[in-house]
């Protein structure tokens, strides 16, 4: 049962992603999907790769979408 | 062609996609029905023969080592790839970073964010090692301890500014850390051609299992690795920091 | 729920590629390319589940035989790290792309015209 509600949380998070046009938006909404899908493999019985998508997908990869953003947005003098 | 036409022919193609899809998965088994011998293999086997408790690592490190040596090289050659394309353009100068002119003109952070950033450091850097070190006995290993510990000078990044960034880990030695740890990574193969059998076969003393010394050279590997993963998220992240902050277009 | 964790698979990989065919923005258009590889994750780590399946790690038990299967899970295990950094590496290329023509989208930047 636990894992039919996380699967539909990933289902409706993939979607809200893709939705959100806006990359700074976006960022954010990335980071909430890399956390969910980071309980769906510790849902799953794999700590190992829910660990590693934890921290990947809720905090490094939000962090280059930003940096990106920031150099492209406020870059030039 | 135009966006609606782009649209309506991904429409279309992608529910022939979808189709093939899924008429192809209900081929696979049912889920939760998982029939391969080689896993449970391993599970049964991974404690006599090579003294882990955590198979996943053995498995990484250990019996498909060699897999992980072409990962670590796709790691390397991505950061090297960051390093190439953000790398200073004719027409772009550096400049000192707005938080290091005489007249300060970014607001330092506040001092909520100072305090609780600087304060998550040293815990942050201790998960990190525990998680590297700890490899081969609880899920953690080289990959996941490795970016823990690149978060870990993001903070400092947070917390306060980005000179003191560039004290903390100079520029020098975070690519140094990246080059040691994939080169370890090869060399630690050539420990089993010495030996006399096969490149990256586990050759050093096996222990036993739950022992911190144990597993032969997997946690060696867990520990190039976590260097290497290291050193390659704080490269890209720097990068990155430098290019937002510090190089210009010349006027 | 014997074909559900395959069909969210599925439903993933389409809706991220739906992102790329209409997105107007490179950032966005790598975000979402993301989105299509954390699909292949789920699928992956739902082969190898068993039902009543506990974790691949033995370091508070014996081995037993209702441990999932570990050999999907180490190879999603590199793949996160390694398709982050790639995806860094796409993001810096977006970034040089913003400098040289100005503009983000792809219909504009599809002047490489000498």
């Amino acid at each position: 049962m636990l894992q039919v509600v996380v699967l539909g949380m990933v289902a409706v998070s993939a979607l809200a992603v893709v939705a959100a046009r806006d990359p700074l938006r976006q960022a954010m909404v990335a980071s909430i999907y890399g956390l969910v899908l980071g309980i769906l493999f510790f849902v799953f019985a794999a700590p190992d790769v829910g660990l590693s998508q934890t921290v990947v997908g809720a905090v490094a990869l939000p962090l280059m979408i930003l940096l990106a953003l920031a150099k492209v947005r406020g870059g030039e003098e | 062609m135009s966006a609606a036409v782009r649209r309506n022919v991904f429409l279309m193609f992608g529910a022939g996609f979808a189709a093939l899809l899924l008429w192809s998965f209900g081929g696979l088994p049912d889920f939760g029905h998982y029939a391969g011998p080689y896993g449970d293999i391993l599970n049964a086997s991974s404690i006599p023969e090579r003294q882990t408790t955590a198979v996943v690592s053995a498995i990484n490190f250990d019996y498909r080592g060699f897999d992980t040596l072409g990962e670590e090289f796709i790691l390397f050659a991505a950061v090297v790839g960051v390093a190439s394309l953000l790398r200073n353009l004719r027409g772009e100068r550096d400049r000192r970073p707005d938080d290091d002119a005489r007249g300060r003109r970014v607001r330092e952070p506040s001092v909520a964010v100072s305090v609780l950033g600087l304060g998550l450091v040293g815990p942050t850097v201790l998960v990190g090692l525990y998680v590297v070190v700890h490899g081969h006995q609880t899920p953690g290993g080289g990959f996941q301890g490795g970016v823990i510990l690149a978060t870990a000078l993001l903070l400092v990044y947070l917390s306060d500014t980005y000179v003191t960034l560039l004290r903390v880990g100079p520029m020098a030695l975070i690519e140094f850390a990246e080059a040691l740890g994939a080169a370890s990574l090869g060399l630690l193969g050539l420990a089993g051609l010495i030996w006399g059998t096969a490149y990256m076969e586990n050759v050093l003393p096996l222990g036993t299992a739950g022992h911190l010394l144990s597993a032969g050279t997997i946690p060696l590997s867990s520990v190039a690795v976590g260097l290497a993963v290291t050193g390659g998220f704080a490269f890209m992240l720097s990068e990155f920091l430098e290019q937002t902050l510090v190089v210009r277009r010349r006027r | 729920m014997d074909v559900l964790p395959y069909v969210v698979a599925a439903w993933v990989m389409l809706v991220g590629l739906y992102g790329i065919v209409t997105s107007r923005d490179l950032i966005h258009l790598v975000i979402c390319l993301s989105v299509v590889q954390s699909s292949t994750y789920v699928l992956l780590i739902s082969i190898g589940y068993k039902k009543g399946g506990e974790p691949p790690v033995f370091a508070d038990r014996p081995p037993t035989a209702r441990a999932v299967d570990p050999i999907v899970q180490a190879l999603t295990l590199t793949d996160v790290v390694v398709g982050a950094t790639v995806t860094a590496m796409l993001l810096a290329i977006a970034v040089q792309a913003h400098k040289r023509y100005g503009s983000l989208d792809p219909e504009k930047l599809r002047a490489m015209r000498g």
